[in-house]
C-alpha cells in the first residue's frame, strides 16, 4: 500500500457509527482539542439530528449543514436549478450507460473465472478481461468528469451569489473548527453537497473523521457495491471521483453484510479491478489512520488481495 | 427397488409397534430427504389421503398402511424449492374428516383457516418475512372513504412508512384484499423489512378489502371508478403523495389481481405500476369458461384485454405458482403484456395459490416496481 503523496494532518476512517459509535475514542486518541464542524447531509432531511453526537462527542459541535444550504441554494436560485437538474439527468443516463456495458465485461470475467483450462492458456485472458472492466472503470470515471467540467464552466456555482455567500459562511464556521468528522447515508447526496461549495479543499488542511458512506466520499474514486441486491447481479460500480483526501484507500463500509467475503472469485474481482488502491473493509468497530507518515488499522480492517484472500489491512 | 429412503429401511425391518415409535421420534415429518417427501400418519383409520392443491396431479393421493400397525405413508416427488400446502383425509367408520398433519408444526393460514405446509429442500422462510427488531416499524391507521361508486362507506387501511415526513412526497400502492395481505402475507413486517434494507423507498399502503370480492374485484367499472375518482384522489390530498402515474401502484392477488389490471385498463396512464400475483386470468378462445359463474365477467374482461390491451402502465410485475391451475392463463398473458411495450417481469415459484406464495414474492416484486436507495446509502 502507498503512502498519502502530501504531507497531510491526520486522517481517520472508521466502520459505522450508529450503533456503537467509538468516534469519540478516536478524536480522542488523536489528540484534538476543540469543535468538531460536521457534515451529515448525506442524512439528507435528517441533517439537523445531530444530538446524539454532540451527546457523544461531549464537546461542541458545528453543523456545517450542507443539505439545507443546497437546497436554499437551488430554491432560490432557478436557472442554477434547472442546470443542476439537467446535469444530473446526464449522470444519470451515462451511469446506465457505463452500467450495461459493465455487465457484459464482468460476466466476461465471471464466465473466464469458472473455467478450467491450462494457466498458461487461460491466465493472459482472465487479466485481458479485468483490464477491459478497469478501461472501463477509467473511461467511465473520463466521461463523468467531463460532465462536471461543463457544469462547472458554463455555470461557474462557486462564484454565483447564491453559492457563494454560504461558502463564506462556512468559511468562517470552518476556521473555528479543530477537526472535521464526515458522516455517511446517502454517498451521492453527500458528495454533491460537498462539491458544490468546495467542502472538500476547506477541510483539506483540518485532522478528518469519515465513518461509514463519509469514508467513501473521501476516496479517490466513489465506489458502490452489494452483491445481494434483491435484482441483478451485484456488480460494483464506478460512480464518480471522489474527494481524493484519502490517497488510495478505497473503504468499503458495511462490507461482512453488503458483500460475499466467502466467495473467493468474488473477492479476487474486486482486489484485481481496483487494484490500484487498496480495498479495505469498515465494518462495525473498524478504525483505519494515518498520522501523517502512515496507515494503521485496528483488528477489524480486512485488505481485500487479488487471490482471493482477506489480511488483516492495511498492508 | 429400493430408494433408499428412511421410510424403505423401516419397511424392509417389518416393523413392530416399537420400531415405528422409535421412526417417528427420530425424524421430522413429512420427511424430506432428496427430491421426496414422506408424509406419515398414525393411528387407526380406513384409508388415509394427502388433499393437496397441486394443479396437475389427483387432488386425493391415498397413503399406505404398514401391514400389523397403525403408521400409514405416502411418498411423493418433490423437486428442489418446493413449497406445498396440504391436509390429510382420515376415513374412519365411514365418516371423512379433514385434519392438519399432527406430526408437522408448520402451519400457513388463510382466511379459511389453515393447512400444514411441506417445504421441500432449498425452500426457505425469507428472512426478510419475520421481524427484524432493527427495522422501525410502520403504523397502520384506519379511514373512512364515502363512495358513490360502490355505494356506502369503505373502511380502507394505510401503512405509513416509520419517519414518514410531510415534506417529502411518497409512492402510493393500492394493496387490495390489504387487510389479508397483512394478516397472511406479513406485509406490514415485509415493508418494514425492505425499506430498512433500503430496498425499497419509503412507500405508502392502501389497505381495501370488499364485501363481495368476487363481484366487486371481476373488473366491475365501479370498483375501478371507487379507487381511481375516489381513494386515491382523496389519499392523495391527505397524504404527502407523489401522485403521478410513476408514484402510484395497483396490487392484488387472484382476483385482486384481476380487479388491478382491469382497474389500470379502465384508466391508462393514471397508473404506472402493477403488481399482480396468481391472477385469476381466466379468458376463452371460443366457447364458455369452465370455471364457474362467478368468473363469467372475468372472461369478458380478459378476452376484452386481450384483445386491445393497450399500455395501460409502464411497469408490471407478474407471479404465479407453477403448482396452481392458473399458471396456464398468467403464461399466457405475459407475451401479451410484453408486446404492448410495457416493461413486464414474471416469475413462477414451485408453490401454489396461497398467501404465503405471494409474501415469497414480494421482495422481488416491490423492488423491481420501486427500487431503493440501496446502493447509494451507507449509514
Amino acid at each position: 500500500m502507498t503512502y498519502l503523496l502530501f504531507p497531510s494532518p491526520p486522517r481517520v476512517l472508521l466502520g459505522p457509527q450508529r450503533l456503537r459509535p467509538f468516534l469519540v475514542e478516536a478524536v480522542r486518541r488523536a489528540g484534538i482539542e476543540g469543535p468538531i464542524g460536521v457534515v451529515t447531509a448525506g442524512w439528507q432531511e435528517r441533517e439537523e439530528e445531530v444530538d446524539e453526537l454532540r451527546e457523544h462527542l461531549g464537546r461542541r459541535v458545528v453543523n456545517l449543514r450542507l443539505y439545507q444550504r443546497a437546497e436554499q441554494v437551488l430554491a432560490g436560485d432557478r436557472e442554477l436549478f434547472r442546470a443542476y437538474r439537467d446535469r444530473q439527468e446526464r449522470l444519470r443516463r451515462l451511469q446506465e450507460l457505463y452500467r450495461l456495458r459493465l455487465a457484459y465485461a464482468l460476466d466476461a470475467v465471471r464466465d473466464l473465472q469458472s473455467r478450467r483450462l491450462a494457466p498458461e492458456l487461460l491466465e493472459p485472458e482472465r487479466s485481458a478481461a479485468i483490464a477491459t472492466v478497469r478501461a472501463l472503470d477509467a473511461h467511465h470515471l473520463a466521461r463523468i468528469a467531463e460532465v462536471h467540467a461543463a457544469f462547472a464552466e458554463a455555470w461557474r456555482p462557486m462564484e454565483r451569489d447564491s453559492v457563494a455567500r454560504h461558502r463564506q459562511e462556512l468559511a468562517a464556521l470552518a476556521a473555528q473548527c479543530a477537526a472535521f468528522g464526515v458522516a455517511g447515508g446517502h454517498v451521492a447526496v453527500l458528495l454533491n453537497r460537498l462539491r458544490l461549495f468546495g467542502v472538500g479543499e476547506m477541510m483539506a488542511d483540518k485532522p478528518l473523521f469519515a465513518w461509514s458512506g463519509g469514508a467513501m466520499v473521501l476516496a479517490r474514486r466513489l465506489v458502490l457495491f452489494h452483491d445481494h441486491p434483491p435484482q441483478g447481479r451485484g456488480n460494483a460500480e464506478v460512480l464518480e471521483a471522489g474527494l481524493g483526501l484519502v490517497g488510495d484507500v478505497l473503504p468499503l463500509p458495511h462490507a461482512r453484510r453488503r458483500l460475499d467475503l466467502a466467495d473467493p472469485s468474488r473477492v479476487a474481482l474486486l482486489a484485481s479491478r481496483f487494484a490500484g488502491e487498496a480495498c479495505l473493509t469498515l465494518d462495525d468497530g473498524a478504525e483505519l489512520s494515518w498520522n501523517g507518515s502512515r496507515w494503521r488499522a485496528n483488528a477489524e480492517v480486512r485488505k481485500l488481495l487479488p487471490d482471493g484472500t482477506l489480511t488483516v489491512g492495511p498492508r | 427397488m429400493s430408494r433408499g429412503l428412511a421410510i424403505d429401511r423401516l419397511l424392509a425391518r417389518q416393523p413392530d409397534a416399537a420400531a415405528v415409535e422409535r421412526f417417528l421420534a427420530r425424524h421430522r415429518f413429512p420427511l424430506v430427504e432428496g427430491s421426496t417427501a414422506t408424509f406419515v400418519f398414525r393411528g387407526e383409520a380406513d384409508e388415509v389421503l394427502l388433499r393437496h392443491w397441486i394443479w396437475g396431479l389427483p387432488s386425493a393421493r391415498p397413503f399406505q398402511r404398514v401391514a400389523d400397525t397403525e403408521l400409514w405413508y405416502l411418498v411423493e416427488e418433490l423437486p428442489a424449492g418446493s413449497r406445498v400446502e396440504y391436509k390429510l383425509e382420515v376415513v374412519r367408520d365411514g365418516g371423512r374428516e379433514l385434519l392438519q398433519d399432527p406430526l408437522n408444526p408448520q402451519l400457513a393460514r388463510d382466511p379459511f383457516g389453515a393447512n400444514s405446509v411441506c417445504q421441500a429442500a432449498g425452500y426457505e422462510t425469507p428472512a426478510w418475512t419475520l421481524p427484524d427488531p432493527e427495522a422501525r416499524p410502520g403504523e397502520i391507521v384506519e379511514m373512512a372513504v364515502e363512495s358513490r361508486a360502490l355505494g356506502g362507506r369503505r373502511r380502507v387501511g394505510v401503512y405509513l412508512p416509520a419517519r414518514l415526513r410531510p415534506t417529502r412526497r411518497y409512492p402510493l400502492i393500492v394493496a387490495h384484499d390489504g387487510f389479508d395481505y397483512l394478516r397472511y402475507a406479513a406485509l406490514g413486517t415485509v415493508l418494514d423489512n425492505l425499506i430498512h434494507r433500503l430496498e425499497i423507498p419509503q412507500v405508502v399502503v392502501a389497505l381495501t378489502d370488499s364485501p363481495g370480492r368476487l363481484e366487486e374485484y371481476a373488473a366491475q367499472p365501479g370498483h375501478a371508478r371507487f379507487v381511481t375518482e375516489e381513494l386515491v384522489p382523496k389519499l392523495e390530498r391527505e397524504l404527502p403523495l407523489r401522485g403521478g402515474p410513476s408514484g402510484r401502484c395497483l396490487m392484488g392477488a387472484s382476483f385482486g389481481a384481476v380487479a388491478s389490471l382491469a382497474t389500470a385498463w379502465r384508466y391508462p396512464g393514471f397508473y404506472g405500476r402493477l403488481l399482480l400475483q396468481s391472477g385469476s386470468f381466466a379468458f376463452t378462445d371460443i366457447g364458455v369458461t369452465h370455471r364457474g359463474p362467478a368468473f363469467e365477467p372475468v372472461v369478458e374482461f380478459v378476452n376484452a384485454f386481450r384483445r386491445a390491451p393497450g399500455r395501460c402502465v409502464e411497469r408490471l410485475f407478474v407471479s404465479c405458482g407453477v403448482y396452481e391451475s392458473l399458471i396456464y392463463e398468467n403464461r399466457s398473458l405475459v407475451p401479451l403484456l410484453q408486446r404492448t411495450g410495457m416493461e413486464v417481469r414474471y416469475v413462477e415459484a414451485r408453490d401454489g395459490h396461497n398467501w404465503e406464495n405471494w409474501r415469497d414474492r414480494l421482495r422481488e416484486g416491490l423492488s423491481w416496481l420501486f427500487p431503493g436507495p440501496l446502493w447509494m446509502v451507507y449509514e
